[in-house]
């Protein structure tokens, strides 16, 4: 084969018997959290396919600390982690409705400005 | 980087949903109809699942093979500078590869399932990385024009449905920007530069031309409609409205620096569209299926590489382990 491309002449691609994959084994699958600055809170970004988490973690550098500012990565098997079902949402859908516990649920300026010109109009 | 994905009539055709339970499918349509995303857990319709699948996995196909081409030049480009930026850009598109079948595994397709696929020509990638890099003034071409297409794609895309392909989506565009930029410096860089270095550019520029034009996909005229793709936010734009849009942004730009296309019919008229010769759909045929000056090179290139690095790979593998479908 010529190619334009140089490095691609010095392959030696006529060694290549089938150039498949052996799709019946596969890698670990780890969840990246990535923390932007010290003080942040560390957040999910993705994930990468590593044999052992120092891989892992090498691999998630590359792909998710590539520009910008990071200060750490971390990784966890995706099978150690455990979600809610998606069906589950909503176990969460009253909770926007309890405003008790909500600091804008608590007004009392009116309450006060109510008394004092009561107070007043007693003395 | 990447063109937009092709509806055939055959897909067009496949598109059923008479066998999904209706009050889960009028829930499904609901939720997209109020702008909620859908993530990987939640029910979805089988169609949506496939052509979903088919489209991100292209896209991921076409982020890898689009470093081919580019990478063509890191060897030979003009100074550090550009060879920086050259290497650092194609690492994003190998980078945005893994992004994109990140996404398309949570739709249960295993991603070493996806590279085997691409390695025996059942999935396809975009037709435009078929094409050679012949000089440098390609790299500045393919940095300015090629990433500027697919920019105009991927930011209409990522206004979609799925959640993880969104997130995939808007993370590659922000690192598309800079993709731009430096393409456009380099093009800048060359049509102000001297006689021989314009005359690379407009040479490249008339070679591009074409598979520019057959980025976006056939006309809408000749491709099969998905109106369920569309409710479905699978599909956001048709190709001649993302087509239109690239020509209005990109065409002056181009046009301003003196350097010409090789289209006497090319104009906008008077309702803002623009016009252009038969870019010539027959050809578009041909290189997707297999037809094309690289195709043949840039799939031997795949398989060179998963052979000569299957040791590694075996090396590194534990055979107990269970492939998992990642959560988001």
């Amino acid at each position: 084969m010529s190619s334009l491309d140089p490095r691609v002449n010095r392959l030696d691609t006529k060694k290549v018997k089938d150039g498949e994959l052996h799709t019946n084994s596969h890698l670990i699958t780890w969840e990246v959290f990535h923390q932007e600055k010290r003080g942040k809170q560390v957040t999910h970004c993705g994930i990468v396919h590593a044999s052992t988490p120092e891989i892992a973690l090498v691999l998630a550098k590359e792909q998710f600390a590539r520009r910008g500012k990071t200060t750490n990565l971390w990784v966890a098997k995706t099978t150690d982690i455990y979600t809610f079902s998606s069906e589950d949402e909503d176990i969460f859908e009253t909770t926007p409705e309890k405003t008790f516990r909500e600091p804008g649920a608590y007004k009392v300026r009116g309450r006060i400005e109510k008394f004092q010109k009561e107070n007043k109009a007693d003395v | 980087m990447y063109g937009s994905t092709n509806i055939t009539e055959e897909d067009a055709r496949r598109m059923n949903v008479s066998d999904e339970e209706p009050e889960k499918l009028l829930a499904f349509e609901d939720r997209i109809a109020r702008g909620e995303k859908i993530e990987p857990g939640d029910w979805m319709p089988k169609e949506y699942r496939r052509q979903l699948l088919r489209m991100i996995e292209q896209h991921a196909h076409s982020e890898i093979v689009g470093a081919l081409p580019e990478g063509t030049w890191i060897t030979r480009a003009p100074n550090f500078r550009r060879k920086l930026a050259l290497i650092a850009k194609v690492q994003d598109e190998i980078g945005h590869g893994q992004l994109l079948y990140s996404a398309a595994e949570t739709l249960g397709k295993t991603r070493e399932q996806m590279l085997e696929d691409l390695l025996n020509g059942k999935s396809k990638y975009s037709n435009v990385f078929n094409y050679p890099a012949k000089t440098w003034a390609d790299i500045a071409v393919i940095g300015f024009l090629v990433d500027g297409a697919a920019i105009v794609n991927q930011v209409i895309n990522s206004k979609g449905s799925y959640g993880p392909y969104c997130r995939a989506l808007e993370r590659i565009c922000y690192e598309e920007s800079f993709h731009l930029k430096q393409g456009h410096d380099n093009v800048v860089y060359l049509a102000t530069g001297t006689k021989h270095q314009r005359a690379i550019l407009q040479d490249a520029i008339n070679r591009w031309y074409r598979p520019l034009l057959h980025f976006f996909g056939p006309p809408d005229k000749m491709s099969a409609h998905s109106e369920k793709l569309m409710k479905w936010k699978v599909k956001l734009a048709s190709n001649d409205d993302m087509r239109n849009q690239f020509l209005d942004q990109y065409v002056p730009k181009i046009l301003e620096l003196d350097i010409t296309f090789p289209d006497p019919n090319l104009r906008k008229n008077n309702d803002g569209i623009w016009e252009f010769s038969d870019p010539d759909w027959e050809e578009f045929k041909r290189v997707i299926n297999g037809g094309g000056p690289c195709n043949a090179e840039r799939l031997e290139v795949r398989r060179y590489a998963e052979e000569a690095g299957r040791w590694v790979r075996q090396a590194l593998l534990n055979p107990q382990e269970k492939y998992q479908v990642p959560l988001a």
